[in-house]
């Protein structure tokens, strides 16, 4: 089925098969690797992207299901060599350990401040309970979202 | 984890989608958000041949003030439940239950009909809709029927609607100003409840109870108590009443039992 979506700006059509998993679809079909595939069972939040602004995990989603709609990855964020307020907190607070989670964990942290633009603590640790970090990094991951909540990141 | 092939059809209307579970019959599922059913295709426990997308019907995603009751189109997500003030006003324990499911990507594209028609014994929301004492709305070919709550779980993943039919609605009795309480117990963030508890107080007692059983359950040996005007602590004693949980790597049959009871004495405590 010929599908059409608008990833990080740029418009790509592609034929693909229903069962296609939208996380294939923009790793393999479109080339944008940065979204990582992690438990694939809905419940490490590795391949979080945005659909129309929202977090979603783009495995358990289907590319036809994002058929018409604006989604945005890791790669999407900075505005060239200028990073995005998220990923500048997680550089300066030190956000992650081996940095597999650390897409995913920023995606989410984007659409958490888009919805909470000033989280306490507890709505931080809440917001990002969909995604796990292996390294139990979580401290300064905490940090770096509530650095960038004050940053203004989303207002 | 791919899923089995499948032919992929998207509806774009009621109508549409009951036309096409007509034609592919049981070999057919609806995809709504998709948080219950793709995660088992994944895992090929599920394998239909053909998917009817109902996920743009923006027509079954709403909230409405109906009268005595609040009438909740099923493909509304639990990100607008949990978001929804007239929810908060007037059914305060489903809002606060939906911002319990899941995680905020799931509840970006898990809706509660999607929820409800799964027949989870684990979820949240099917125990809430006990003790509110909720009514589901099913479109069929031969027009629209009405199932109380109480009939509408009949086995393990198993429900009243027919593979032809299609839930629309839920509708939730108003229960403003009622106590409530929803406990959910787990070991961690985001995981299935071990042992759930939906209590609702409004005149008569409602309390559903979660992963207590083969299906979502009433522990109406404590409502019944409770409504007798017994303490609660002999109410919460007899929660787990009837009640044949099941044994996992998380919790022991005993242990749920009384982890029922503990979790019916928090709710009512915190109800009243």
């Amino acid at each position: 089925m010929e599908i059409s979506v608008q990833v990080n700006g740029t418009g790509h059509v592609t034929d693909v098969e229903p069962r296609r998993l939208l996380v294939h679809h923009i790793r393999d079909d479109i080339g944008l690797t940065g979204t990582n595939v992690g438990c694939d069972t809905s419940s490490c939040g590795a391949c979080t992207v945005l659909v129309d602004g929202e977090s979603v995990k783009s495995c358990t989603m289907l590319a036809v299901q994002a058929d018409g709609r604006e989604i945005i990855t890791i790669e999407g964020l900075a505005d060239g060599d200028t990073m995005h307020p998220v990923q500048q907190a997680f550089r300066e607070h030190h956000g992650l350990q081996c940095g597999f989670c650390t897409p995913g964990m920023v995606m989410a942290c984007v659409s958490l401040l888009a919805e909470q633009p000033d989280p306490s603590e507890r709505d931080v640790r809440e917001g990002l309970e969909g995604n796990l970090c292996r390294c139990t990094g979580y401290h300064n991951i905490v940090k770096a979202a509530l650095a960038a909540a004050s940053a203004g990141a989303n207002r | 984890m791919i899923p089995s092939a499948f032919d992929y059809v998207r509806a774009d209307s009621v109508d549409a989608a009951l036309a096409a579970l007509a034609e592919h019959g049981d070999e057919a599922k609806l995809l709504a958000g998709g948080h219950s059913l793709l995660p088992l295709m994944k895992l090929r426990l599920a394998a239909p041949s053909v998917l009817v997308d109902i996920g743009r019907l923006a027509e079954l995603s709403y909230i409405r003030d109906a009268g005595d009751h609040l009438a909740i189109g099923g493909l509304t997500r639990h990100r607008d439940l949990e978001t929804s003030e007239l929810l908060g006003e007037e059914a305060a324990i489903l809002r606060h239950a939906a911002g319990q499911v899941g995680d905020p990507q799931v509840r970006h594209r898990g809706t509660i009909g999607g929820s409800i028609a799964h027949g989870d014994p684990a979820s949240d929301l099917p125990a809430v809709l006990l003790a509110l004492r909720a009514t589901m709305v099913l479109q069929g070919p031969n027009g629209e029927r009405t199932v109380p709550v109480d009939d509408f779980f009949t086995g393990f993943l198993e429900t009243a609607l027919d593979p032809t039919e299609l839930l629309t609605e839920i509708r939730v009795p108003k229960v403003p100003g009622a106590g409530w309480s929803f406990q959910k117990f787990n070991r961690r963030a985001q995981d299935w409840a071990i042992v759930g508890v939906a209590l609702v107080r409004n005149g008569t007692t409602g309390i559903g109870l979660v992963n207590m059983g083969s299906v979502p359950l009433r522990a109406s040996a404590a409502e019944v108590a409770l409504d007798g005007g017994a303490e609660a602590s002999e109410a919460a004693s007899v929660a787990a009443d009837g009640a044949e949980p099941s044994a996992d790597l998380n919790a022991s049959v005993e242990f749920r039992r009384h982890l029922a009871q503990v979790l019916v004495r928090r709710a009512i405590d915190e109800a009243s």
